[in-house]
């Protein structure tokens, strides 16, 4: 790998580095095959760095399969291991179990982290009995579900976490069948239904964040589960350039609100605690999969985001 | 001393996973299964097996955590029958194209529908294509060691495929019969500490597993399998003479009984061999010229001991309980295979025989033998035969 301060032809004292709160090395290497302004690369480059080569990665059929790199090529600094589709809670399960039948560390300040990485579909829908699995029988390891919204891979199939008024090509619109009529599945809730030590949501647009609940889900004992919001320029048909900004508004807009499950305790984390959630259309005029909601569907979609937000706030209340 | 004691097949297969040592044992229950991992987790919980078991959901987790598990360089161990093994399918062939030595025990059980839990091939013949080694046990004693056999294959560094024991529902798993266990010491020696060369899963040693392979790749790899399991045929004649010399008992890839001066050899593999054996003893007894053999290792096939074995006879009967619809029994198509090109061959017949769990009695293996012996006279009338069929019901 080529350091950084070459490409970028500075010099970055090692005390300054230190102090950084993302960390500087990179293992998430130049030459991976996303698209340009994809969310779930910058993703991953953020868990590589939070977990540098400490980690064993498990990646189940999914965008980032292709993202990794075809062999003989790997972006991935720590290994990484391509399983099916619906088997990462297996998987993960499976790697654990035998680092620790080696004695190795797994979890804690300098222990080995297994991280299972799946996108929506993986992880909501066909993957979800084995994250039912893993999440029940007390892995010490970490799920992320990158949620970009649909079935990307496959090109653009809506998924049970697609939000409600969305365009993909199985949600087409037409006469008869409008767009997505469901509303986007609480995955994050389901989780919690297991009552394990953490879950949290997390969102590429608040690095700083994602980097603070990896490193708590390393402490932690037993399973963790985070919820990345990483949106997808080519399924969301957005400006490459915006997925970060879309990423900040589905946040202010609490459409996909920050908050930590701890040991029982609700905990919101947004930027802004005291600032009302920014309307809707600011989330949606953004993004071409939303151009066919008609102003009742926006309102519909508007009254679940406040109705779900306003649910979240009690619960942080009542469980804070 | 080995140690002899009376006990299913089940509980010889738990016997040969604790004297394997796996690290990683992850399984659920399936009938006739149940209770290989039933007995794994009681000599876990009493501290007789160092090992983590996972509780898995499914069979498909139990088989992809094996995977994790294996990939993360450890000895893994699994069993299931039937409906279990069909749910596996998809994440066999991972098993195997990732080159990772899991060994997996299994009690052969029809597949649904109509819903059977009863002996038949059917679930293993299915995933004879998955690159996974395949032994078929005729007794609880060779269920025991064929496992134990299956370790020592699969992990040879000229073979490193994922390896399956049979051994009949009920008639074995559920059957209790005379085993003699292995000492420890002894398979300690045989089967030696798994240690991966290759791709294991380890932050020292940052290695990606299981990439996508493009067109210019991905026909290499599959090579790679094919090659892998030719080796094997070699690897598992070692294998069978070191456990000889080792625990004074036999194995080979078919085995043959009285087929010297046999013009009918009957073929087939698991229990039904024993009843085969004491027919042909019947038939002998009568004056009649048959034969059997008994197919040990099914994949990879044993072509040339097929072909050896084709040189001694006028007709081959195979008798199997398996069916691919529309064309015939497995073994038939690969015993078909073996010879096909060979200048002079017998006459080779099917038998579909004993699914679901149907007996299979003298007076069955009597109507097969009767038609093999027309075929011989006057030639072959069909190819494939039901035996046993209840023609009032159909
Ligand atoms: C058993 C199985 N069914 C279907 C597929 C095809 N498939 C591959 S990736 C994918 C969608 C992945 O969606 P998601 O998990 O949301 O990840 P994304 O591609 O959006 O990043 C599908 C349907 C598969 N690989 N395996
Ligand atoms: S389709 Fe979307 S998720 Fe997939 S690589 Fe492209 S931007 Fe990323
Ligand atoms: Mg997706």
């Amino acid at each position: 790998m080529v350091p950084l301060e070459e490409v970028r032809g500075m010099e970055i004292p090692e005390n300054i580095k230190k102090r950084l709160s993302i960390p500087f090395e990179e293992n998430f290497y130049a030459g991976h095959t996303a698209c340009q302004g994809c969310g779930a690369a910058l993703g991953l480059r953020y868990v590589l760095k939070a977990y540098g080569k400490k980690a064993i990665f498990t990646i189940p059929a999914c965008c980032s399969t292709i993202i990794a790199g075809p062999w003989p090529y790997s972006a991935f600094g720590a290994p990484l291991f391509h399983t099916a589709f619906e088997t990462t809670g297996a998987v993960i399960s499976g790697i654990e179990a035998a680092l620790k039948a080696k004695g190795y560390k797994v979890k804690g300040k300098d222990g080995i982290m297994v991280v299972g990485w799946a996108g929506d579909g993986g992880t909501a829908d066909i993957g979800l009995q084995a994250l039912s699995g893993f999440l029940e029988r007390g892995h010490d390891a970490l799920y992320i579900m990158y949620d970009n919204e649909a079935y990307m891979n496959t090109g653009i199939q809506r998924s049970s976490s697609t939000p409600y008024g969305a365009w993909t090509t199985n949600t087409p619109g037409g006469k008869k069948h409008f767009l997505e009529k469901r509303h986007k599945k609480k995955v994050i809730d389901i989780v919690i239904a297991h009552k394990v030590p953490y879950a949290a949501t997390a969102s590429i647009a608040f690095p700083e964040d994602f980097i603070r609940k990896l490193k708590k889900a390393q402490e932690i004992p037993g399973p963790s589960f985070i919820q990345l919001f990483a949106p997808c320029p080519t399924g969301w048909r957005s400006p490459t350039d915006k997925s970060i900004e879309l990423a900040r508004l589905a946040v202010q807009t609490a459409y996909f609100p920050l908050f930590e499950y701890e040991n029982g305790k609700y905990k919101i984390n947004m930027p802004n605690p005291k600032k009302e959630p920014k309307p809707i259309e600011e989330f949606l005029k953004l993004q071409g999969r939303f151009k066919y909601m008609t102003k009742e569907d926006i309102e519909v979609l508007q009254e679940w985001v406040l109705r779900e937000w306003e649910e979240l706030k009690k619960k942080a209340e009542v469980f804070g | 001393m080995p140690m002899r004691k009376v006990m299913k097949g089940n509980e010889a297969a738990a016997w040969a996973a604790k004297l394997a040592k796996p690290k990683v044992i992850a399984a659920f229950p399936i009938t006739p299964s149940t209770l290989v991992p039933e007995k794994i987790s009681e000599f876990v919980a009493n501290g007789e097996l160092d090992a983590e078991f996972i509780k898995v959901e499914s069979e498909h987790s139990a088989i992809s955590a094996c995977v994790g598990a294996s990939a993360a360089g450890v000895r893994a161990f699994t069993a299931t029958a039937s409906q279990g093994l069909a749910l596996m399918h998809e994440i066999l062939f991972i098993a195997a194209g990732m080159r990772l030595p899991i060994v997996m025990a299994i009690g052969n059980r029809a597949l649904s529908a109509p819903i059977n839990i009863w002996n038949d091939w059917q679930d293993t013949i299915s995933e004879r294509d998955t690159g996974w080694i395949q032994f078929y046990a005729e007794n609880n004693q060779e269920a025991l060691d064929l496992i134990l056999i299956a370790f020592k294959v699969a992990e040879d560094e000229r073979v490193l495929l994922p390896a399956m024991t049979g051994f009949d529902a009920f008639i074995l798993t559920h059957t209790v019969e005379p085993v003699e266990i292995p000492d420890q010491e002894l398979v300690d020696e045989f089967l030696g500490e798994y240690k991966p060369k290759h791709a294991y899963l380890d932050p020292k040693r940052p290695i990606t597993q299981g990439t996508l392979g493009f067109p210019a790749h991905y026909m290499e790899a599959r090579y790679k399998v094919w090659e892998a399991m030719e080796n094997a045929r070699q690897v598992i004649k070692e294998v069978f003479e070191e456990f000889e010399k080792k625990f004074g008992r036999k194995y080979q890839m078919v085995e043959e009984y009285k087929t010297d001066d046999a013009e009918i050899v009957m073929i087939t593999m698991g229990s039904l061999a024993g009843t085969l054996k004491e027919f042909v003893d019947k038939k002998r007894e009568e004056g009649v010229k048959v034969g059997a053999a008994k197919i040990t290792v099914y994949r990879p096939f044993p072509i040339e001991e097929i072909r050896a074995l084709a040189k001694k006879a006028k007709v081959l009967a195979i008798l199997e309980k398996d069916i691919s619809f529309g064309s015939g029994g497995a073994v038939f198509a690969d015993v078909a295979r073996s010879l096909i090109n060979e200048k002079e061959k017998p006459i080779v017949l099917d038998f579909i025989i004993g699914l679901g769990g149907r007996d299979v009695t003298f007076g069955q293996l009597e109507e097969a033998l009767s038609i093999a012996e027309k075929a011989m006279k006057e030639g072959v009338e069909e190819e494939v035969y039901w035996i046993g069929l209840r023609k009032e019901i159909l």
